[in-house]
């Protein structure tokens, strides 16, 4: 049992609010993933797990056991750095075998122990070699190794692909997930690209200036964003978020009213931000009724689909079409959005989780990572 | 590089070599000539006949071979002290910021400033006092003092190129804060201590004032040589100055492999 549990957490450095009374539960053997720009405290707070932060304010537990004072090496906890963090002095089989070893493991363990590790992550025929002659990809194997050969109760992941290349980390992505799906581990996974968040989590925590802004399954962050900027920060092309007026029902957008599928609230009048992913709007060549007039802006073909860039009264707007769509720069066309496709912004939405979504508060200053 | 850019290179250095191994060989020269080929003029660039007379004459002369022993151990005891005590602060300065820091990283190098003419009366009081006087610890002292700026600093910008984060992955993996400098930080940082080590060895091994200050039998070979040349005769001379080059050679040599990737390409392991 290696339940996370993070309570109250708060840590300021020089002023700077990096975590802003951080509540999370990361439960057994889950894949959580802190995801944010650089600066939000995602790897503050990976930091604090690990024991190399202590919180000003607030708890940390995991398994059931506070870790307050307790060492990084006494956590029960594996690290894989963004920069691996290979030992340059010792040939791949001493990096994977030093916790081990320093955990007293008979050497006869350590030597089979290496090996299965070796076999798992397909180096066994590195293991003779230093880091410096291995490629990027094989040190970040190396890394991944030296994490999962001592069997630890949880593995901390900071930004692990980022220094591979596009394809590499695309293969790496779907290796690692798989191989973590394998052991018995709680994984934390810190990443700025909402891509490996929404394709590896279990949940995904989305952070922003020290604060946790939503917690939720990929899919209902994907869908379901608490605010504009989660809206924002996730999906390729983002979401669209357009400005509107709340009506008697639903929303007036540019001079048009669309239903909504949930009221919120809100009254009349009140100044609201829509969301539309671009796949759900429907984009027609011939006027309908409760279509809206837009033009088109951009065409950019992307092989499986088009992007088109539609300008809808004053606001900007994309949305996807399958790829033999015929249009031309400049022609008019009809958006069609479906009421259970808009969501109001910033107003609670989002589904299940154990933190509260906040709106953003914006604030000067950036941490790295 | 291209063609003639290389060529220009090498002869440069070729030119420094030999500018450097010049007057060094023309010592060897002459310190295994015979005492008649010495006066010769002009003088022989190649070998005559090797003859040991002059080394031997040197080495039997009162006094060298104990000096010589205690230049190594004045030398060697310098070099365990230098990095002692530089290693740790040359770790603060490089990990942590603390209050103090660059005053103290300045004052570090003024201490090289500080004339040791100046020093050299109290110290010579307070190490009688201290019964150290005229010993081969109270010159290691001193010499560690002179070192310390050069090894702490040279200790700090080495340590700053083992990223934290190899110190934080042995953490991880159970080691103590000291356990992961003991067993990643100092194996990576080999050849720029090397370095520091080399440098307090050559420091103490030319270093003649303070040696001759504060001893009086017991003193190191430059510094006995250095009173003792003036009036001996040529041959010995030669001798003598071949057994104050010598041991830095020798030390440097087996300092080398050190000096560059002791084991290939840690700097490029990142």
């Amino acid at each position: 049992m290696a339940e996370i549990r993070v309570e109250g957490v708060s840590k300021s450095y020089l002023g700077v609010q990096a975590l802003d009374d951080i509540s999370l539960t990361i439960q057994d053997r889950e894949f959580m993933v802190l995801l944010g720009p650089s600066g939000c405290g995602k790897t503050t707070l990976l930091r604090a797990i690990a024991g190399f932060e202590t919180p000003d304010v607030g708890t940390i537990s995991i398994g059931d056991r506070d870790m307050r004072g307790v060492p990084p090496g006494k956590r029960g906890i594996a690290m894989v750095f963004q920069s691996y963090a290979l030992f340059p002095h010792l040939r791949v089989a001493g990096n994977i075998a030093f916790g081990l070893r320093m955990h007293r493991v008979p050497a006869g363990e350590v030597a089979e122990r290496v090996e299965k590790a070796a076999r798992l992550m397909q180096i066994e025929r590195l293991v003779d070699r230093y880091p410096s002659q291995l490629s990027g990809g094989q040190r970040q194997r190396v890394a991944v190794a030296r994490a999962l050969v001592m069997e630890p109760q949880v593995i901390l992941m900071d930004e692990p692909l980022s220094n591979l290349d596009a394809l590499l980390r695309l293969q790496m992505r779907a290796e690692l997930k798989r191989l973590l799906a394998d052991v018995d581990t709680t994984t934390v996974y810190v990443t700025h690209d909402q891509v490996e968040a929404l394709s590896m989590g279990d949940r995904t925590a989305v952070m922003r200036d020290g604060r946790i802004l939503q917690i939720d399954t990929p899919l209902a962050v994907y869908d379901r964003p608490a605010d504009t900027f989660v809206a924002q920060f996730i999906g390729n092309p983002p979401m669209n978020v357009l400005r509107a007026r709340m009506a008697e029902e639903g929303v007036e957008l540019e001079g048009h009213r669309l239903p909504l599928a949930e009221a919120d609230g809100r009254r009349p009048g009140e100044e609201v931000e829509v969301g539309i992913r671009a796949e759900n709007i429907e984009v027609l060549l011939d006027r309908e009724a409760g279509a809206l007039e837009a033009e088109v802006s951009v065409i950019e073909p992307l092989g499986s689909h088009l992007l088109l860039t539609l300008q809808l009264g004053a606001q900007a707007l994309k949305a996807t079409t399958r790829i033999d769509f015929s249009v031309q720069r400049d022609q008019r066309v009809y958006l069609r959005f479906q009421p259970q496709h808009l969501r109001l912004l910033g107003t609670g939405w989002s589904g299940g989780g154990d933190s509260n979504s906040r709106s953003p508060a914006p604030k000067a200053g950036a941490l790295p990572g | 590089m291209t063609r003639p850019s290389r060529m220009l290179a090498y002869g440069a250095a070729a030119l420094l070599t030999l500018f450097m191994l010049l007057p060094i060989y023309l010592i060897v020269l002459a310190a295994f000539s015979s005492r008649a080929a010495i006066f010769d003029y002009p003088r022989p660039l190649l070998p005559g006949g090797v003859s040991l007379d002059s080394m031997s004459y040197f080495l039997r002369s009162y006094g060298v071979v104990p000096a010589l022993g205690r230049s190594l151990a004045v030398g060697g005891l310098t070099v365990v002290l230098s990095l002692l005590l530089g290693c740790p602060a040359g770790y603060a300065i490089a990990r942590y910021t603390f209050p103090g820091r660059d005053l103290a990283q300045l004052l570090l190098v003024n201490v090289r400033a500080f004339p040791l003419a100046v020093l050299a009366i109290p110290l010579l009081v307070t190490f009688i006092e201290w019964h150290l006087y005229d010993t081969v610890l109270s010159v290691a002292f001193v010499h560690t003092a002179m070192s310390l700026p050069f090894t702490v600093l040279l200790s700090a910008s080495v340590f700053m190129r083992v990223p934290v984060e190899l110190e934080e992955a042995a953490m991880v993996m159970g080691t103590s804060k000291l356990g992961a400098v003991v067993r990643v930080v100092l194996p990576n940082s080999i050849p720029g201590l090397a370095a520091a080590a080399l440098f307090a060895f050559v420091l103490s091994w030319n270093e003649v004032f303070a040696a001759a200050v504060l001893t009086q039998q017991s003193t190191t070979l430059p510094a006995q040589l250095v009173q003792a040349l003036s009036n001996s005769p040529l041959p010995f001379k030669y001798a003598g100055g071949l057994a104050l080059t010598l041991p830095a050679f020798i030390f440097i040599f087996f300092m080398r492999p050190f000096l560059f990737n002791a084991f290939r390409g840690v700097a490029g392991a990142r």
